[in-house]
């Protein structure tokens, strides 16, 4: 639910907001988790390539491995979020991103720091302060957010929006009644248009059942707004008569 | 208002896809820097999205806005992040950067020595008040001997313990004390709660030991083995303790009108330059503890190592203090 609900709102000079979705603890937990095991991962990696080293200086060699265990521990989720755009390899996996409160550049200071905090995050056990931070403010940010000016966001990129995908190129009865037409667009709410677009470019995700019954919902508003003559509209399926409505409505009119 | 979507996607979308096109040179490289004449040709382009964007939102169109509103953001992200930062330059970092914030923040640099020098005035007396407290104050097992014993054992051995094991023993100094470092700076989130029980703590430690060995009449010796890395490693941890504060001071904001997220952005970068800071003089602490600080009379005079630790406090000193002023007076100049 906390998922579904959270955004991160940034209202631009020109008067417009975009929000991008929030990410929720458990996938959070989850990428982090991804993480811990890549970092063990890499860290095995260090080890095997630095035996030789040992095998030939056992003080020069152990020391490297002392440094390095320390280095990747510390620096894997910096370098990574700086350099890839917010993410880490859990990160991306789990379609995550470690934005700017602002929507601006990340700064190295700031991924360091977010970063660094971590190790109060994770106290006294399985990162409970951390979670309960999160839990107690709307953008969802653990103790190295707040320091550092993080959120992490889900970092899905949508595909570019196809008006054919609404309308499916079917022939359309209703476009021959143009004063039905004008009347329906007289009498619509944009809200209401925006319902139907949306119920459109939803249909794929929908349960059969209620999606049967959506499209039934919408179909009897439309036919209460306005009354096509019965022998185009017969034959219709209640989604096919949303489909109409909506190419009425968005390919006709403005 | 009721948007003629099909043609208002086909006239539009173009842009948008040039948009995204004039975006992914920043995607592949963080340090782009795209020429004048493409920076204001992708201004015009996200003004130009930014206000489809309102079209589409006007028309209340969540779905179909999705993928504006990402775009959107990238652009946003590039064009309003002001001045974008050069390649890192470590030197003049190290020169400039980090000892001109450790001035600008120097009264929480004040409020860790006075509670190191607490913590350190409170070990003293629990040990001068109760010799048995040793057995609970001390840092490590090895320090539970009678000094004048260990300086003893120490001088026979002239550093056959740690020979051939300096490298580890520096690797592991470093690892532990930057981590040591980096906690107290974190602990500045728990209002700093957590920052001075690790000032404090540590003072009571230092405390403790100095009486124990100036009791036993060991003075020469605990210089000799403690000024040449803890002219290093004490102010390290004060300094970042320093950022804990500065955390801390920013989470509390007394007598401030700023939001929260604001006192903490207005600070993060102090508080990121002095906790990296503490880490340069932890690596050169761990190494002269290891190469220098174990080795005692015969091998290494102890005159010769307090006045190498004096000459190493003198220069830190030096470099807090002065290092980085002509970068601050044309700073100001400008």
């Amino acid at each position: 639910m906390i998922e579904a609900a959270l955004t991160l709102e940034v209202r631009l000079p020109q008067g417009v907001t975009f929000s991008l979705p929030l990410a929720g603890p458990i996938t959070r937990c989850l990428a982090f988790l991804a993480d811990v095991f890549i970092v063990i991962a890499l860290l095995s990696a260090l080890d095997r390539v630095l035996s030789t080293i040992v095998k030939l200086s056992q003080d020069f060699g152990t020391g490297l491995i002392i440094l390095g265990y320390f280095a990747v521990w510390t620096l894997y989720g910096m370098l990574c979020e700086y350099y890839w755009q917010g993410q880490t390899l859990g990160k991306w996996l789990f379609g995550l991103r470690v934005i700017d409160t602002a929507g601006l550049e990340l700064q190295f200071h700031q991924v360091a720091i977010r970063n660094l905090v971590r190790t109060i995050d994770l106290l006294p056990i399985v990162g409970l302060v951390g979670g309960l931070a999160m839990l107690s403010n709307r953008r969802l940010q653990r103790l190295g957010d707040f320091a550092g000016g993080t959120v992490v966001v889900r970092s899905h990129r949508p595909l570019p929006p196809h008006f054919e995908a609404l309308v499916r190129g079917r022939y359309n009865s209703f476009l021959s009644h143009q004063v039905l037409c004008a009347r329906l667009r007289q009498r619509i709410s944009t809200h209401i248009a925006a319902l139907a677009v949306d119920a459109l470019l939803r249909r794929d995700t929908l349960e059969d059942l209620p999606r049967l019954a959506l499209f039934d919902d919408l179909a009897n508003y439309f036919r209460g707004l306005v009354e096509f003559p019965p022998e185009h509209t017969d034959q219709l399926t209640s989604e096919q008569y949303v489909r109409n409505v909506v190419e009425v409505l968005h390919r006709n009119s403005g | 208002m009721i948007l003629n979507l099909e043609r208002f996607l086909a006239h539009e979308r173009p842009y948008w896809e040039e948009l995204d096109q004039a975006l992914q040179p920043f995607d592949r490289d963080r340090f782009y820097r795209p020429s004048l004449q493409a920076s204001l040709h992708l201004f015009d382009l996200y003004q130009r999205a930014a206000a489809d964007l309102g079209r589409l939102q006007e028309a209340a169109q969540p779905e179909l806005s999705a993928y504006l509103q990402a775009l959107v953001a990238r652009a946003y992200t590039q064009i309003h992040s002001g001045r974008r930062q050069g390649r890192f330059r470590p030197l003049h970092w190290l020169t400039q950067t980090f000892p001109l914030t450790f001035r600008r923040q120097w009264r929480a640099f004040v409020l860790a020595c006075c509670l190191m020098s607490l913590g350190t005035g409170f070990g003293v007396t629990l040990l001068r008040l109760d010799a048995d407290a040793k057995r609970v104050l001390m840092p490590f097992p090895h320090l539970m001997t009678d000094p004048a014993a260990r300086v003893k054992q120490e001088e026979k051995d002239k550093g056959k313990q740690i020979a051939g094991h300096q490298i580890e023993f520096s690797a592991s100094l470093m690892a532990n004390n930057i981590g040591v470092s980096f906690t107290s700076m974190a602990a500045g989130m728990t209002f700093g709660i957590v920052t001075v029980l690790i000032v404090f703590s540590n003072g009571l430690d230092l405390g403790a030991v100095a009486f124990d060995y100036i009791h036993a009449g060991q003075s020469k010796f605990l210089l000799g083995w403690l000024l040449p890395h803890g002219v290093f490693e004490i102010p390290a941890l004060l300094i970042a303790s320093q950022a804990g504060f500065i955390l801390a001071g920013a989470l509390i904001g007394w007598q401030s009108r700023l939001t929260r997220a604001e006192r903490l952005r207005a600070i993060s970068a102090d508080v990121f330059t002095l906790a990296a800071g503490s880490t340069v003089l932890l690596v050169w602490a761990g190494l002269i503890e290891s190469f220098v600080s174990q080795y005692h009379e015969p091998v290494l005079p102890y005159a010769a190592k307090i006045a190498f630790g004096l000459v190493e406090l003198a220069a830190l000193a030096l470099f807090l203090s002065r290092s980085g002023r002509a970068q601050a007076g044309k700073d100001r100049h400008d």
